[in-house]
């Protein structure tokens, strides 16, 4: 199940600008990891190197390694469908398929993937709404559109869509950054639980975020106006937060800048 | 020019004027009568043509000794006057069908082809020429149709007629030219693929990358990804891109009148020369017509503008109840 | 920390990853070149079996080729990859054999109208009526019907445009309520009316009031073509146009009109002309109202409002109905000469979107 990241070296590009540089890391299993840094840093860029999704943006590609559990992403004849099918993600906006119901929403990555006998499938979406603490809230109504649901109802559906396919890794890009503080409460409290199972990795803009659920932070800054970005330093979040060994990590963190 | 004129403004202002108000709002009255008074002129014409049709085609059909919907003649001329519409409509229906499945399908394959398959340098010229052909004039297709087209598909007549004469529908009984009612579907296939593509297209490009990803990340294939999101969501685009084509091809007068043998008979031997539409009809009937005989080719005219209507009725009917439910369960 | 574990990762290096694991992410793959090689082999086979057959068509052998690629690309990727894989690699296939099937004919078209225009096409095609020219006879031109084209169109514009734009104007910036919604409705109505059905129209008044077929009556029939669709595109334009700058205007105490002309269209200036050029491009071409209505003439007419006159898509229609050889020439030199008028107006017109496009934007 859940696995370890390795990340040898990795520099993400845009075209020919270079959107971040030569960065190693490695991310425990059954942890949440979080990124900070200002706006523009290349934390997004460097989640979606994590399950190949920066290669479908127009000119994006990857050099260096990504080792999930030994095996490189970016090796040869590794197929990018298979990573995504096991490198899970949620996204900044919620975006469950508009014209699908509910259960099929859940429904939409197992079906892909095999074919299910229908109290199958049926068992599978309710233990992944109730993985997503959603089924209390829309079990009599499976059948209605997705695109009905709050916004963090549908976040967490989209949760609940990544879960199903019991991913190893869930990657999950500033997931509360349209949410109101309530539905952001939801979430993170969801975070804790699903960190029993998976592999997190959170990117987030609010350091009170990454301070709450994270174990770990990981701190993105850019080398300089128009340079690439880079990690700066990783570590325990206590210490990041509280004494950080690098001088930038502690500017940013008490609000010098970003 | 454009981007300076709201830089313009400040000179503009009624400032030198010694009633800044007045002018303004007589200014505005007229504005506002101009342009609503065109907005009505467009309703008063298209209430004329559903009238003056109409009443040119009563006069017609109240003197059509024939039955005007299944009379199998076209005959105001004689003495007495019969004729009907069931040849035109039936030809009608039938080459538009066929076009509409010719091209709806490749016009879908195209339009993902250029939005979603193609290398992205040639995915923008391609979209570009695509627009270039469906400006091309009908009756550029007419004479490409008569003069190369025809020719080249008696092969393939023969073919079909070899291998599926079985269905009856592609038995060719008649030898010779294959100035037929499938050849026109082929045509107008040809013909209404360029917009059908250029529409299907647009909506294609539309789809939210977050709909995209979505799919994506769920680790779902290109044609997985086009199935989840980009189908779905662009359903009511297609719906709206195959009426806005066949709307075109019932109405299509010149490359049918170009291509097509006509004559007033119903067949299901779609290989076979013959039959007619109502478009071809009005056009080839037209010159040697009496103002009797015009009137009766008005009405048949009448009969096609309610086909449209029709068509582009259900067309947006389609499109508001999928609005309606678009997130439903479909 | 993370220094360590990028030597880590280096060290590492000998990744060959030689055995697919299963449940691993590598898989068996077709080699990228696969696709291709399918294509040639289903070629040479459509070919093969189309010529062992008989098949005079190459329509056939094409049409086999097709199937066999699609068939072939299905089977293989199923036997070395999945059946997920081969459904996606079939998607590909068909969309791509889609794709050529409609290049052929279309380039056919362009190709022949070119070659076979160009043939004929000439200083004298030009300047030339078909006066006392004889069907089977290779001179006359298509100067008569160059005018009568020229000038319905004109007639056709000089209306078509201030009637839609104004329109539009009226939906965009005024309209509310039922009278809007009404006028909405039927100007989608109106684009989906059959050309021929427009000349009808006219024909109808035309028989009631006793006129005379002319070039005026044909540029009403084009009229009625052509409004809707300048009405749909200045509408498009009116409204990506920034409220913030209607807002500005209007915040200074400029009255709606003079915002409207001064602010609103020039700004929209650039789409609004493409809008009108593409709508000239469409009605151009078009032939059934003319039969109709201007019925045709060999002479040259140059009076609009009386009188029969020709007009280029009409002259095609007529010059293929005499079915000479060298009528056949005349009909596809007036087609390429049609075909360049409607096709530079398309450039120019997406031209002017092209380079007004970023001023508007900003």
């Amino acid at each position: 199940m859940a696995k370890r990241i390795d990340v040898g070296g990795l520099t993400a590009y845009y075209g020919s600008h270079k959107a971040i540089e030569d960065i190693s890391m490695t991310v425990e299993p059954r942890s949440v990891t979080a990124f900070i840094g200002p706006s523009g840093c290349g934390k997004s860029t460097f989640l979606r190197t994590l399950n190949r999704m920066h290669e479908v943006t127009p000119g994006g590609r990857v050099e260096g390694k990504v080792l999930l559990d030994d095996e490189d992403l970016y090796g040869s004849g590794v197929d990018p469908v298979t990573v995504r099918r096991t490198v899970g993600m949620v996204f900044q906006r919620p975006n469950p398929f508009p014209t699908m119901s509910i259960f099929d929403n859940v429904a939409a990555g197992l079906r892909l993937n095999g074919s299910y006998r229908k109290n199958q499938l049926a068992d599978i979406v309710e233990k992944s709404l109730r993985g997503a603490n959603l089924w209390n809230e829309v079990k009599d109504r499976l059948n209605k559109p997705g695109s009905g649901l709050s916004g963090g109802q549908q976040q967490r559906l989209c949760i609940a869509r990544a879960i199903a396919v019991e991913p190893d890794v869930l990657l999950m890009d500033e997931p509360c950054s349209a949410l109101d503080p309530i539905s952001t409460l939801a979430i993170e409290d969801l975070i804790g639980e699903l960190k029993e199972r998976f592999t997190i990795v959170i990117v987030t803009h609010n350091m009170q975020q990454a301070a709450r659920v994270s174990d770990r932070t990981a701190f993105f800054n850019l080398a300089a106006v128009g340079k690439p970005g880079r990690l700066v330093e990783i570590d325990e979040t206590e210490r990041i937060f509280s004494n950080p060994s690098v001088q930038a990590t502690e500017d940013y963190i008490s609000g010098r800048f970003g | 020019m454009a981007s300076t004129t709201p830089l313009d403004l400040p000179p503009a202002p009624p400032a030198p004027r010694g009633r800044p108000g007045s002018t303004g709002r007589a200014g505005d009255k007229i504005f506002i009568g101009l342009s609503r008074g065109s907005g009505i002129l467009l309703l008063v014409v298209m209430a004329s043509i559903a009238v003056f049709l109409s009443y040119r085609a009563v006069l017609a059909i109240s003197k059509d000794e024939g039955n005007f919907l299944t009379t199998l003649d076209w005959n105001p001329a004689g003495d007495p006057p019969v004729f009907g519409i069931a040849v035109l409509l039936f030809g009608t229906v039938v080459s538009s069908v066929i076009a509409m499945v010719i091209a709806v399908p490749v016009a879908i394959g195209i339009a993902l082809f250029i939005s979603h398959y193609a290398p992205r340098k040639l995915a923008a010229p391609l979209g570009y020429v695509i627009d270039l052909l469906a400006a091309v004039p009908s009756i550029v297709y007419g004479i490409w149709g008569a003069l190369v087209l025809v020719p080249y598909l008696e092969g393939l007549n023969l073919w079909l007629d070899q291998f599926f004469g079985w269905t009856y529908v592609f038995e060719k009984t008649e030898v010779g030219i294959p100035r037929s009612l499938f050849t026109v579907g082929i045509l107008l296939a040809i013909m209404i693929l360029p917009i059908v593509t250029s529409v299907s297209r647009e909506v294609f490009l539309q789809v939210p990358k977050m709909n995209e990803e979505a799919a994506l990340a769920l680790g779902a294939t290109r044609w997985e990804v086009i199935r989840l999101s980009v189908l779905p969501f662009g359903r009511s685009g297609i719906i709206s891109a195959s009426m806005l084509g066949l709307g075109r091809a019932l109405g299509e007068t010149m490359a049918v009148a170009t291509v097509l043998s006509p004559s007033f008979i119903i067949s299901l031997h779609v290989l076979d020369p013959g039959g007619g539409t109502f478009a071809q009809n009005i056009a080839a009937g037209f010159g040697e017509a009496d103002e009797f005989g015009r009137d009766a080719l008005i009405a048949s005219g009448l009969v096609l503008f309610v086909l449209t209507l029709l068509v582009n009725g259900a067309a947006r009917l389609i499109i508001a109840r999928r609005k309606e439910y678009s997130g439903a369960n479909a | 920390m993370s220094h360590a574990t990028t030597t880590d990762v280096q060290d590492d290096r000998p990744r060959t990853t030689p055995e697919p694991r299963t449940g691993g992410l590598s898989s068996r793959s077709l080699p990228r070149w696969a696709p291709l090689g399918f294509a040639a082999v289903s070629l040479a086979l459509g070919v093969g079996i189309g010529a062992a057959a008989g098949w005079h068509s190459r329509t056939q052998w094409g049409l086999l080729a097709a199937l066999l690629f699609l068939a072939i690309s299905y089977a293989a990727t199923t036997a070395v990859e999945n059946q997920r894989q081969a459904k996606d690699r079939l998607a590909t296939s068909v969309v791509w054999v889609c794709f050529l099937a409609a290049v052929v004919p279309l380039a056919s078209l362009l190709w022949t109208t070119v070659s076979r225009g160009a043939e004929r096409l000439d200083g004298y095609f030009l300047t030339h009526s078909m006066a006392g020219v004889l069907g089977f006879e290779d001179t006359g031109g298509v100067y008569h019907a160059l005018i009568g084209t020229l000038e319905q169109v004109g007639i056709a514009t000089v209306i078509s445009a201030p009637l839609g734009l104004l329109t539009a104007v009226y939906l965009v910036e005024y309209g509310k309520g039922s009278l809007a919604k009404a006028v909405t409705f039927f100007v989608d109505v109106m684009t989906g009316i059959p050309s021929i059905v427009a000349g009808l129209f006219i024909l109808s008044i035309m028989l009631m009031a006793k006129i005379e077929p002319s070039g005026l009556m044909g540029a009403l029939a084009l009229t009625i073509l052509m409004v809707p669709v300048v009405v749909r595109s200045t509408e498009e334009m009116l409204k990506l146009v920034p409220n913030e700058l209607r807002e500005a205007s209007l915040a200074l105490g400029i009255p709606k009109w003079r915002t409207i002309l001064k602010v609103v269209l020039p700004t929209a200036i650039g789409g609004i002309t493409t809008g009108v050029m593409l709508a000239i491009a469409r009605i151009a071409g078009e032939t059934a109202p003319i039969i109709l209505l201007v019925f045709g003439s060999q002479l040259i007419n140059t009076n609009p409002f009386s009188g029969a006159q020709s007009s280029l898509p009409f002259y095609i229609y007529e010059q293929y109905k005499v079915g000479e050889a060298a009528s056949y020439d005349r009909a596809w030199a007036a087609a390429l000469v049609l075909i360049a008028f409607v096709m530079i107006l398309n450039l120019a017109a997406r031209g002017i979107a092209r380079w007004k496009a970023p001023r508007t934007g900003r």
